[in-house]
């Protein structure tokens, strides 16, 4: 016999998460961009900063308005999200790290300045 | 009794539907984050070569994108608040809410739109440097998604309107606030790598 199945299996969407992604977005956000304006010290310093209230804000969003943690059974979505950062990270900093070596990229003065440090060596 | 759980079982079909139809369009979301990355690659590899020409610092206006950012984001809440209508069966607050974030959409979407045309008059268009190059490409394709969301929030809206909140237009209302969210947090990051970034001088 088949077990009753109640209406409220159904995941309901709630308005608590929107309003809490909803103002935690907004506070992530003006802290970037006061940081940025206001704030300053070394560079890469605050651009990692940056970064980790970015990840943060990706982060809350994917859960509260994007409803990635509700699924049921299998996570799908989940999976699908992890190999897509893999693919991203890959491709991103792949790209980065290569073409930020490429001698051929530099400009001819650079080319000579480069040629002169290796021909002190 | 049994009638209730028919109607149960029937209501439990529809979420498994929905559910399905949502896994299809989230790897789309996930390829359209391919394409993104790439582009995002495309510009970290090229925001430096300005030859000579003006850098994001000297070009961005951080309080003007800081309003962009706020109309997004406030209109992906609205889109949140249209599905929560969506959910009591409230046709007319879905119709009200999706209206709002169509509003607030077109706003962000003036907004950008106003910029380029300002970037491209003081003659710093795409064909200026490879750093522009790539600034209009990442931007604009985000704003082309921008806009096609616009015209499937309109198609949705006359949907509700004619025919009601049936199963099959609160699924693909579910699948339209699943890219006008994914939109939002791509813009997460063309706001920090792009103009927090770019107004540091990174």
């Amino acid at each position: 016999m088949k077990p009753v199945i109640s209406v409220h299996d159904e995941p309901r969407l709630s308005y608590v998460k929107y309003v809490a992604g909803f103002f935690g977005s907004i506070a992530l956000t003006l802290c970037a961009y006061l940081l940025a304006t206001h704030l300053s010290v070394d560079k890469n310093i605050l651009a990692a900063l940056l970064a980790v209230l970015a990840i943060s804000q990706f982060v809350l969003q994917m859960f509260l308005f994007l409803h990635i943690g509700d699924e049921r059974g299998p996570r799908l979505r989940m999976a699908a999200a992890g190999l897509m950062l893999a693919v991203v990270l890959i491709l991103v900093l792949g790209s980065m790290w290569i073409m930020n070596n490429l001698n051929y990229r530099m400009t001819p003065q650079q080319i000579n300045q480069y040629m002169r440090s290796q021909d002190s060596l | 009794m049994s009638n209730a759980n028919a109607a149960a079982i029937e209501l439990r079909r529809e979420h498994e539907a929905t559910e399905k139809t949502t896994i299809g369009f989230w790897v789309y979301l996930m390829t359209d984050c391919v394409l993104f990355a790439s582009l995002f690659a495309v510009y970290a590899v090229l925001h430096g070569n300005t030859i000579g020409g003006p850098d994001g610092h000297q070009l961005f206006k951080l309080p003007y994108v800081l309003t962009e950012t706020f109309a997004l984001l406030l209109s992906s809440f609205t889109c949140g608040l249209a599905m929560l209508a969506a959910q009591k069966g409230a046709k007319h607050e879905v119709l009200f809410w999706l209206g709002v974030t169509g509003l607030l959409g077109l706003t962000f979407l003036g907004l950008e739109l106003h910029e380029f045309r300002d970037l491209v008059l003081q003659g710093d268009s795409w064909r200026r440097s490879g750093f522009l190059s790539s600034y209009f490409v990442l931007v604009g394709t985000h704003g082309m998604h921008i806009t096609f969301g616009l015209i499937w929030m309109v198609i949705m809206g006359v949907y509700v309107w004619k025919k009601g909140l049936t199963a099959s237009i609160r699924k693909r209302l579910t699948l339209l606030s699943l890219f006008w969210h994914f939109l939002d947090v791509i813009w997460i990051f063309i706001f920090t790598i792009v103009y927090l970034y770019g107004s540091l001088g990174l």
